[in-house]
């Protein structure tokens, strides 16, 4: 009876954890969807791969964190003041680099983006030093809690999912309902057509990288919330873990953002719960590379044969 | 013609380099040069055929790779092994860099082609990214190792920590993990160096002026009318994957050799990007560009140490200035314009 | 079962293709057998029968989008059929990629030109002759005697092709600065290269003046003549078609509507409803 009892609990706990682990999994796969919407969108209009959009979170989480901590600022309006910051930020970068560029080979332009990429993170370390700030959680540090205290959720974590639904469904119906949605669709397959339609192409790709940049400002006050340091290299690698996590969904794919950001953040957090810490990307990466041998658009990416 | 052109064009890489080797090696006897910039030499030479060999992938064959670190990590881990385990075999120093060398290359192109089998079926930003991925998995895995040498040969070990190589006294262990080599041999000198760009160089430009060349340009340009034509995709995508991959663990041992110490995070994705940049810079499919560039942007940040702390931002900035006045329409109008004018202005 | 002259459902004519005097006797060189392709449900070719025999020039016509480049890009492999079989001198093609039919000998050319750009003229013949340039990579790194024999022997065969179109002045030019006749051209000499039984011409006359279009018509037949392989060939050029070819089978939505030799389909009234839309009682165009 009492072995029962005690085996209960002993797979009850297992079952927690592997709870527990699953949604952190889901907060930190919210978070880089919510930063891979940015990479596919731009990539969805622009053809290009913004390398420089990792760098827009860390602006973000900067701007953020300085308006908390030095200036006193109540957060709603701080966490407003970084996204319009990163997305005034977003339009400048696009028309200053990447909009001469419009018809050049791929390769230029994805150069430019890593010089672009160069330029903010040294520039942050020149502005903001490379000494780590600590960053504190915009919703406090709270949870809450379930199953008499042995599964407990972060404010965090409520507050990371939350926001990603809300962009997901904001986005879906915006790209799909509105005139500018439309004419970013358009813009998207064929641009040529979609100037002759009377469509002005720059203003769309604009209004792109503004939304993108928006939500990597989001992305960054929330990254820096459940990871608190904060450096100029903060954004890098999320960046680049976000940027396979679009590739992973199928490139220009909104809803494959959701899904690859989603995805990758589980498999990471279990990597490092089940398997190995120090293993945990190679695993991540493995299991793109895996999914795109088998479907190589990306789970939801449409698969376009060449035609002869 | 066609051939003399390219020979022509062979000639001058190859004084280019000889000429810049003379000049470097007077410099050097008549002390006019910095003791970090002649430390630097054979980084260099290193970052050159880094960049002949992604030119190959990225120029000639066509497909994009950001994860050509990855190949000079296993050719710089397996080279060190290599040269610190035959110390006592091979007592010349020369010969055991060589040894070390060929080492990274075979270990380096065995990664590229069990990496290049699957992973080349992909095509344009999807093979970027795998590739990519690919150099984060062999900094990752490489982070995870331990070797170990005593008396009974090479130990290893993987995911645990020096100690489970259980190394009996007198052993010494060699990759200590995330601690990557400590202590290793000094033997890369520019000499060396100097050579290894030689033979990267005779090595790429004879292939591209082959029949196995001209394949890998074919697939480059069109790859349904290569088929077309019957020439299998797969072979020669594979040729130029692992000869780039080759080239590029011979280059990482070059690289290794020169330093005490290494770690595997070096070899990560912002050098990968780095090398990409000076073939992109130098121009797409050409040689002695690839070459004039990485030399001059590894140079360049050095001469910048003067004002330290604004290098990195000017060399980004330089970095987009470069790209956009070579890439768009209204600059590229610029000569042409000038010449008009001038010759508008000799005429009247 | 696979006898030449199979009848098909839609074709009112005789439904033996034209064979020409000297070829009576011998096998078809290149032979379909209700072959079909779907896209995803959609059917682009269904029972597409066909024979062309060794030294015939062969038309496939109909309107844009009736699928005659699809027939080609089966020919060539560049898709696999759904269903039927394509037989080579009489063996089954199956399951080939476009490398080993082309090396069995199929060539083609395409109808948005597909040159090597980037590359000099002579160096796309010489891709054309790859197969046929005998040594390694490492003897091609190395330089050996034999790279400069084989390279050498290469480089004649080169000039001996291009002076079939009197291209051998262009050798050393870029292929993508070509004018678009001579880039038309080089594409078949490129094919030609290969070395294949047959030649599949994807329009070749697109884009070309009248003057050129006799040109091309003359050569067709010169390289026939000199080579000794079929043709088949693309065309909505109408004097083209029915000056050379001598067999002609005639494609309207994925289904041959009408073989036989070029004088018979040109009174074919399903054909010239296929290309002029259906004439109606009172004398009335409708559209198609």
């Amino acid at each position: 009876m009492l072995a029962a009892l005690l085996r209960f609990n002993f797979l009850g706990g297992l079952y927690m954890s592997f709870l527990s682990h699953l949604i952190s999994g889901v907060s930190l796969g919210s978070i880089y969807a919510i930063i891979a919407l940015g990479y596919t969108m731009v990539y969805g209009i622009a053809k290009m791969l913004n390398f420089a959009h990792g760098d827009v979170i860390m602006v973000g989480a900067y701007v953020c964190f300085f308006a908390v901590s030095r200036y006193d600022m109540p957060v709603i309006p701080s966490v407003l003041l970084a996204v319009a910051a990163c997305t005034a930020l977003g339009v400048f970068i696009e028309r200053l680099a990447y909009k001469p560029l419009r018809s050049a080979p791929s390769l230029a332009v994805l150069i430019t983006a890593i010089g672009m990429s160069y330029f903010l993170q040294n520039s942050a370390q020149l502005l903001w030093t490379s000494n780590p700030k600590v960053f504190s959680s915009v919703v406090g540090n709270g949870s809450v809690k379930f199953f008499d205290g042995r599964l407990s959720i972060s404010y965090n974590v409520i507050v990371t999912v939350l926001a990603c639904i809300i962009i997901m469904s904001v986005l879906t119906w915006f790209t799909g309902r509105t005139k500018m949605g439309k004419a970013m669709r358009a813009c998207s397959e064929d641009k040529d057509a979609a100037q002759l339609m009377g469509i002005n192409v720059n203003a769309t790709i604009s209004m792109t990288f503004a939304i993108g940049s928006a939500l990597a400002a989001v992305a960054g006050v929330l990254l820096c919330s459940v990871y608190p340091t904060l450096m100029p290299t903060t954004g890098s690698m999320p960046g680049i873990k976000a940027f396979t996590a679009a590739v992973f969904g199928g490139i220009g794919s909104i809803p494959g953002a959701l899904l690859g950001g989603t995805l990758l953040g589980v498999i990471e957090i279990f990597a490092k719960a089940y398997i190995s810490t120090q293993l945990s990307d190679a695993i991540v990466f493995l299991v793109l590379i895996i999914v795109l041998l088998v479907k190589p658009a990306g789970l939801l990416g449409k698969q376009v044969q060449e035609k002869v | 013609m066609n051939l003399q052109k390219s020979t022509l064009n062979a000639v001058f890489t190859y004084t280019l380099v000889v000429v810049a080797f003379v000049v470097a090696q007077g410099l050097i006897k008549s002390g006019n040069i910095s003791s970090t910039l002649r430390g630097q030499l054979a980084p260099i030479c290193a970052y050159i055929v880094m960049a002949v060999s992604l030119n190959l992938t990225v120029g000639i064959l066509g497909e994009l790779s950001l994860g050509h670190a990855g190949f000079m990590s296993v050719g710089a881990f397996s080279g060190v092994v290599a040269c610190v385990s035959l110390a006592n075999v091979i007592p010349l120093e020369p010969l055991r860099l060589v040894v070390g060398m060929l080492v990274g290359a075979s270990c380096a192109s065995a990664v590229g082609f069990f990496i290049g089998i699957p992973v080349l079926r992909l095509g344009g930003d999807y093979l970027a990214i795998v590739t990519l991925a690919c150099g984060e998995i062999i900094k990752n895995l490489v982070t995870c190792m331990y070797v170990g040498m005593d008396s009974h040969g090479l130990h290893f070990s993987f995911l645990t920590s020096a100690s489970a190589l259980q190394l009996e006294k007198g052993g010494k262990v060699i990759i200590n993990g995330p601690m990557g080599i400590a202590g290793i041999p000094k033997l890369s000198t520019f000499t060396m160096g100097f050579m290894l760009v030689m033979f990267t160089l005779f090595i790429v430009m004879n292939l591209v002026n082959s029949r196995a060349g001209r394949a890998i340009m074919a697939l480059r340009d069109n790859r349904i009318a290569a088929e077309s034509v019957g020439i299998p995709v797969t072979k020669y995508k594979l040729m130029a994957f692992v000869t780039s991959a080759a080239l590029a663990g011979a280059a990482g041992a070059l690289y290794a050799m020169n330093f005490s110490t290494v770690v595997a995070t070096k070899f990560n994705f912002n050098t990968s990007i780095l090398i990409l940049v000076y073939v992109v810079l130098g121009g797409l499919g050409n040689i002695w560009g690839s070459v004039v560039a990485a030399a001059v942007l590894t140079v360049l940040p050095e001469m910048l140490r003067g004002f330290n702390d604004y290098r990195m931002l000017v060399y980004a900035v330089v970095l987009i200035i470069v790209m956009i006045v070579t890439n768009n329409a209204r600059f590229k109008a610029i000569p042409t314009r000038l010449k008009k004018r001038l010759r508008g202005a000799s005429n009247v | 079962m696979f006898e030449r002259g199979q009848k098909t459902k839609l074709a009112p004519l005789p439904a033996t293709i034209f064979v020409p005097e000297r070829d009576v006797d011998k096998q078809p060189i290149l032979e379909a057998h209700n072959l079909g392709i779907d896209f995803g449900g959609l059917t682009a070719l269904d029972g597409f029968n066909f024979a062309v025999s060794p030294t015939e020039i062969a038309g496939l016509i109909g309107p844009n989008g009736a699928g005659k480049t699809t027939v080609f890009s089966l020919l060539s492999k560049v898709y696999q059929p759904t269903r039927g079989a394509i037989l080579l001198n009489g063996r089954d093609t199956m399951g080939m990629s476009t490398v080993q039919v082309n090396r069995a000998g199929i060539a083609r050319t395409f109808q948005n030109i597909r040159l090597f750009n980037n590359l000099t003229v002579e160096d796309n013949v010489k891709l054309g002759l790859h197969n046929h340039i005998k040594y390694g990579m490492l003897s091609g790194i190395l330089r050996t005697p034999n790279y400069w024999k084989q390279e050498k022997s290469a480089a004649m065969r080169v000039k001996e092709l291009l002076s079939i179109f009197n291209m051998e002045h262009m050798v050393g030019k870029r292929a993508g600065s070509l004018p678009y006749g001579a880039q038309r051209r080089l594409e078949i000499i490129r094919a030609l290269a290969t070395g294949p039984k047959v030649l599949l011409l994807d329009e070749p006359a697109a884009g070309m003046n009248p003057s050129e279009t006799d040109e091309l018509m003359e050569n067709i037949v010169k390289v026939r003549d000199t080579f000794q392989i079929a043709i088949v060939l693309i065309e909505h050029d109408m004097n083209l078609v029915m000056g050379i070819c001598e067999g002609i089978c005639v494609l309207n939505f994925g289904k041959i509507i009408a073989k036989g030799a070029p004088g018979d389909i040109q009174n074919n009234p399903l054909v010239i409803e296929a290309y002029l839309g259906r004439q109606k009682k009172d004398g009335q165009h409708a559209e198609s």
